[in-house]
């Protein structure tokens, strides 16, 4: 029989209940401040008091995964093992190999976990995968590596059986999903969104700069929110269609408030159609990341064949406004 | 299906004759790309594959190929700017303040 080591001071405790403190974290990082501010120390974890006996749990060092990981099983004696991801999430994380097969090793022979635990067992987010050969780690370690929910939420059910249900093995984006990531996004393009509506403000006036807050915002904030709903599949095709469905307003306006329609109103409306809907499909497109539906091949297709695409309308569309200026300008009308 | 986005354009290459039927790509995949068969795993849902590699890296017998990598337009068009040949995540091609590292 084994000495197994069961309370060993150096290692570092947890609980299941998150601070407010905690809960401050989450906000400021779902706002991108200081983005690699988020980490928790690695290494291994007491959850409660953990017996020989207990299960292995292995998450990332970004706060939002461990304290995900840690609030979802209250009353849970558990070992977490956390990697040093250099505070990114898992999935993340896995497709950059810090979340990957050397870093697992390293891990549990640095905390000696085959002195800790009777089972040879340590059970992965699904989500680390793209980063960790399981197979090369029971050779490695002789811990057989568990895929367990993609979830956090879903592990009280996964413990009970250890078998995943296929909704607990499929990746979804719902509205929630979605939404989450707006302040992110917002924040992300706040300093050009300010650039876009000076530069409005200057060649069009408020209704120009409105226009092109709008379409930013629509890329930020209503295309997360809608796209499902939107038609067609590339995400800069939805974009086109959303950033022209929220500038009509824009032009309706334009066009309530004049009795004919001369060339300066011609050229600023082409202007306004050519520029704004390709703003929202390049924010659009850049959504593309923050899915956990897009391939590498699919987006650089996608990129090749709507970028240019993007440039041109873009590119007359601001030229077609300057003229329009420079007639209201001049009064040529 | 919500998850397919782009048809008949990823890089996944399956070769069942080599599979041992360990049934860990149908575990490792978030998008039901693979489920279990009698004797090999079977391909069920190619277009769903967003090449994240997960598979391909779990397969012991080598059965599984994809050009695995981030499906992020930002992080390539950092990538491209910087002159980087591959674009990942959280790393120097990645956008800073990308939601995508949530």
């Amino acid at each position: 029989m084994p000495v197994f080591r069961t309370h060993p001071s150096a290692f570092l405790h947890t609980t299941s209940s998150l601070t407010p403190a905690n809960h401050w974290d989450h906000i400021l990082a779902r706002f991108g401040y200081r983005r690699e501010w988020h980490r928790v120390d690695p290494g291994l974890y007491h959850l409660g008091n953990p017996t020989p006996d207990s299960v292995v749990l292995v998450t990332s060092n970004y706060s939002l995964s461990f304290d995900a990981l840690r609030s979802s099983i209250p009353g849970v004696d558990a070992y977490i093992l956390v990697l040093d991801t250099f505070g990114i999430n898992v999935w993340c994380a896995a497709g950059k190999g810090t979340f990957g097969t050397k870093e697992l090793i390293h891990r549990i022979q640095d905390v000696h976990l085959d002195t800790l635990v009777r089972h040879r067992v340590v059970i992965l987010p699904q989500l680390g995968a793209p980063g960790v050969a399981a197979h090369e780690v029971k050779k490695a370690t002789g811990f057989r590596v568990e895929y367990g929910p993609i979830r956090a939420a879903d592990l009280p059910e996964y413990l009970k059986t250890h078998e995943a249900t296929p909704a607990m093995r499929t990746v979804r984006f719902p509205l929630a999903d979605r939404a989450i990531l707006i302040p992110v996004e917002v924040v992300g393009t706040f300093i050009p969104m300010l650039g876009a509506a000076v530069a409005g403000f200057l060649l069009g006036g408020l209704w120009l700069a409105l226009a092109a807050v709008i379409s930013m915002l629509a890329g930020t904030v209503l295309f997360p929110l809608v796209l499902p709903w939107l038609p067609f599949r590339e995400f800069s095709a939805k974009g086109f269609i959303l950033g022209i469905l929220v500038i009509l307003p824009f032009a309706a306006i334009k066009l309530t408030s004049i009795s004919v329609i001369s060339l300066q109103v011609a050229l600023s409306l082409a202007g306004l159609f050519l520029v704004f809907p390709a703003i929202t499909a390049f924010i659009s497109l850049n959504f593309t990341g923050s899915t956990p539906f897009t391939s590498k091949t699919g987006v650089r297709l996608e990129m090749n064949r709507f970028i240019p695409l993007m440039a041109w309308l873009f590119g007359i569309g601001c030229v077609l406004t300057i003229i329009a200026r420079i007639m209201s300008l001049t009064g040529a009308a | 299906m919500e998850a397919t986005i782009y048809v008949g354009v990823n890089t996944l290459v399956y070769d069942p004759d080599v599979c041992i039927n360990c049934g860990m790509c149908s575990v490792v995949c978030p998008h039901g790309v693979f489920a279990r068969g009698e004797n090999t795993a079977i391909l069920v849902h190619k277009d769903a594959c967003m090449e994240c590699g997960a598979c391909a890296l779990n397969c012991p017998a080598h059965a599984i190929w994809v050009d695995s990598g981030v499906g992020c337009a930002t992080a390539m068009i950092y990538a491209a700017l910087r002159g980087e040949k591959e674009a990942t995540c959280g790393g120097s091609s990645c956008g800073g303040g990308s939601a995508c590292c949530r």
